[in-house]
């Protein structure tokens, strides 16, 4: 390993930017999706969905359905496995409700049948006898005493006693003195916001082609982001053994979080099981929109006291966060991550989870977080521009930093937030002029990051070349940078790995690729992994050369003796050793599989130019620069996509996107001409800074990146739009209505 | 005998304490003695706790050691996008 002169390693692949190994299949169309893999004898699945917020279902008659020429099977919640454990049991019900339907869209039946039009015509012949129940959609509507109730008795023992049915889950944290350390405020800013759920909006719809057989083995193609997930919840839910379900999962058109959950598989896999045929279901854009999962709607209440220096005295705040008809617990990542870029001497974060008649939430990049922080970043540019304070010297003053007890609890580490605020401070960006109608907003962001369980395998190849088996969904560009680690560690080139994800059949347990883990976790066992097969080939060459292996070390691509005493041998590269591994003892592998701590925190500081069309409320996004901490950036091309993706889906939060619910609780916008999203045209190129503060608990100080970037966009964004048009927007999104309202609110 | 940190809600089952004393020389023995010696913990406990100790957090690990002047804190099971 060669090192610089202050010690430090000196990387020869990670850092660099190789083409990108699924680049060619993607572009020429070759890549294998969700709804591209099919089966001899294939049925269509297709799902018939509640058209109430809530109902009885008072009765379900399939037989007409099932009277069909075309239709094999017919399932509905009686075709699966009952549950005791609450959460398999919500997964459950959302998959196909049970007794209730608890919001518009939630499936009640679904048939599998020889052609798609069979199958829409069956849906129409099964007869669902219906009894309306009152709805409730908005959050706070919901923890009325005299709100419907969605489902009761789902209270966890967190929740005080005499609190509405609705309301399952209360959480708390903080430290110090708040009524005290308020006192010494100069200014309390106290303001209530509220954020709309927004879907994570990945391009390709669920996706799966199931197949099982007769004596009860089972197949699951699908688009996910954890094949082993899946397998534990389908398995749990068809009642059949994990050994005896393989799930393999398909190149993944978008995930960010959404699909770290089943909806359709369990499906597919009753309907083949009934019929005794593969089934594939595909979702319509409308079914992804009305049952997969929006992240959380939130309201939130947020009060800061700062001294005319900018010092962040005491700060508090209180949020309401509903994941639909479901108990959820993101509340407690929201309340934890709210404050958590500053030093603190009196924090106190209170957070409610409460049902509404929505879909169950999915998690969306740094679950929880973008809300909580939009809120309270909101306010400390509030503060600042009451105080006549510039906003990035006010973040500086109360920046987190080693040493600093986090507003959740543990002290932090070496952390990156004073780097990235530095580079913001120092970046032309920060101070270029401003035209009329424009205005600068800045938000610091946090999310915590973590490791997980991981399993990988090595394979030496006796040409030389080297083959990575891991476990996860490649969603951000893992394959390359695992490739890179691993040749890294192995002194060989790039091009010389190839990264393949198993299926569950072909490997140990992976958890689902999300928490930012992957580059982080299946990297470092890809290290630990490598480090495995060079002791093997230490040993090997240690034979070859009839010495102990113990005086043998893998330098740059080869085994060398490791002293003058070990002998004069010449350098045995992996090639080498390879070529001849059949006549040493035969093939050569490293394994490594652990549960991965240690991921480090990570934080980003986004700044955000507007420009606000006073006749139109159009908000225009002019310029946008992310900088954040990556730690060791193993592929900066990608850490740049990330940040970049990031900042667009905060945009879109920020400015356009919401599930607009009427009167009567049905989804008014599920589709991505009513449900806007930022396209290419809508933007400026986004500008990606990469600070690298190496993270302590990886050999090349690698951290997560890829949910940071999502936290700061929605406060950048509203800061900009709040000093554009001098009033202080406070709800989600800053559609061009909410701008001209506020601007006639203003007059 | 190490200190742990609670977060708030929890110190509705600790006698409104926010660290308390437990002998545990490992992250397993230390859910097991808040488990004993706060029966109101267990629910939580059951659902899944993290473990952050001087400052880096831990899911599971039930192994790992745990030094006396260590700092502990106890989070909710971390959960991602």
């Amino acid at each position: 390993m060669a090192l610089d002169p202050t010690g430090k390693r000196i990387f020869k692949v990670v850092g660099t930017r190789p083409p990108r190994p699924d680049g060619i299949d993607k572009v020429t169309g070759r890549a294998l999706y969700g709804a591209d893999v099919s089966a001899p004898g294939m049925l269509v699945g297709r799902i018939l969905r509640s058209p109430h917020p809530h109902a009885t279902i008072v009765a379900i008659d399939t037989s007409a359905a099932l009277a069909l020429a075309g239709v094999k099977a017919v399932v509905t919640a009686a075709d699966f496995a009952p549950q005791t454990d609450p959460t398999l049991r919500d997964i459950q019900d959302n998959c196909m409700a049970r007794g209730t339907v608890l919001y518009d869209g939630h499936a009640v039946a679904a048939v599998a049948a020889t052609t798609a039009a069979i199958a829409r015509a069956a849906l129409k012949l099964i007869k669902v006898t219906y009894a309306p129940l009152p709805h409730v959609t908005d959050v706070d509507a919901a923890m009325r005493a005299d709100a419907p109730v969605v489902q009761a008795g789902r209270a966890l023992e967190s929740v005080p006693a005499g609190m509405p049915d609705n309301v399952t889950h209360r959480c708390e944290f903080g430290h110090g003195d708040l009524d005290a350390a308020f006192g010494g405020a100069d200014l309390i800013v106290a303001r209530s916001f509220t954020t709309a759920a927004t879907h994570q909006g990945y391009i390709e719809p669920h996706a799966c082609l199931a197949s099982m057989t007769g004596d009860g083995k089972g197949d699951l193609w699908c688009c996910t982001q954890g094949q082993f997930n899946v397998r534990t919840i389908c398995a749990a839910l068809l009642g059949i053994e994990a050994s005896q379900l393989r799930v393999t999962a398909s190149e993944i058109g978008g995930g960010f979080g959404g699909k770290t959950n089943v909806f359709i598989e369990p499906v597919a896999l009753a309907l083949a099981r009934k019929s005794g045929r593969p089934v594939k279901i595909v979702m319509a854009r409308d079914e992804v929109f009305r049952a997969t999962g929006p992240t959380v709607s939130s309201s939130i209440d947020v009060k800061i006291g700062m001294t005319k220096s900018g010092r962040i005295t005491a700060a508090e705040a209180d949020l309401r966060y509903s994941g639909g008809a479901f108990p959820c617990l993101t509340i407690e990542m929201g309340a934890q991550a709210a404050f958590a870029a500053y030093d603190l001497a009196a924090v106190r974060t209170i957070g409610w989870n409460v049902l509404t008649n929505r879909p169950k939430e999915a998690a969306y990049r740094a679950p929880g977080a973008p809300q909580a922080i939009y809120a309270v970043e909101s306010v400390i540019d509030e503060a600042c521009q009451k105080l006549g304070l510039d906003p990035l010297e006010v973040r500086l003053i109360n920046a987190a930093k080693k040493g600093t007890k986090s507003s959740y609890g543990p002290t932090f580490d070496d952390i990156g937030l004073l780097a990235t605020l530095n580079a913001a401070k120092a970046h032309p960006h920060y101070r270029a002029p401003l035209g009329p109608h424009q205005g600068r907003g800045l938000s610091a962001g946090f999310w915590f990051n973590f490791g997980g369980n991981t399993c990988v395998s090595l394979n030496v190849n006796t040409d030389g070349t080297v083959g990575v088996t891991e476990g996860n969904p490649d969603i951000g560009g893992s394959r390359a940078a695992i490739s890179q680690m691993a040749a890294e560690e192995l002194g060989i080139p790039y091009a010389q790995v190839r990264t393949m994800i198993a299926d569950t059949a072909s490997l140990g347990y992976n958890d689902v690729t999300d928490g930012s883990r992957v580059t982080f976790a299946v990297g470092l066992a890809t290290i630990k992994a490598a480090q495995d097969a060079t002791r093997k080939m230490c040993a090997r060459a240690a034979r070859i050369w009839g010495i102990d292996p113990e005086a043998v070390e893998w330098v740059d691509g080869a085994a060398v003796p490791a002293g003058p005493n070990a002998g004069k041998f010449p350098p045995l590269t992996l090639a080498e050793i390879a070529a001849v591994s059949f006549q040493t003892g035969g093939p050569i592998a490293g394994h490594h599989e652990f549960n991965a701590d240690g991921a480090g925190v990570s934080f980003g500081v986004h700044l955000c130019d507007v420009e606000v069309d006073p006749e139109t409320g159009a908000t225009k996004v002019l310029r946008y620069t992310v900088f954040q901490d990556a730690g060791r950036a193993v592929h900066p091309a990608y850490v740049e996509g990330q940040m970049q993706g990031g900042a667009v889906q905060g945009i879109g939060w920020a400015l356009n996107e919401e599930y607009i619910y009427g009167p009567d609780g049905r989804l008014q916008n599920a589709g991505f001409l009513d449900y806007r999203v930022p396209v290419a045209s809508d933007l400026p190129m986004i500008e990606a800074v990469i600070l690298e503060i190496p993270n302590p608990g990886h050999p090349y100080g690698v951290r997560g990146v890829g949910e940071t970037p999502i936290v700061p966009p929605l406060a950048a964004v509203s800061n900009a739009v709040s000093r554009a048009i001098g009033v202080r927007m406070n709800r989600l999104p800053m559609s061009p209505p909410r701008v001209l309202a506020a601007l006639g609110a203003k007059g | 005998m190490v200190t742990v940190t609670i977060w708030g809600n929890l110190r509705a089952y600790t006698d409104g304490r926010a660290t308390l004393e437990v002998e545990a020389a490992s992250f397993k023995q230390l859910l097991d003695r808040l488990a004993l010696d706060y029966p109101g913990l267990r629910p939580q406990i059951a659902r899944g706790v993290s473990l952050a100790l001087d400052g880096r957090i831990y899911r599971e690990a039930w192994f790992t050691p745990i030094k006396p002047d260590s700092e502990v804190v106890l989070m909710p099971y971390m959960a991602g996008g």
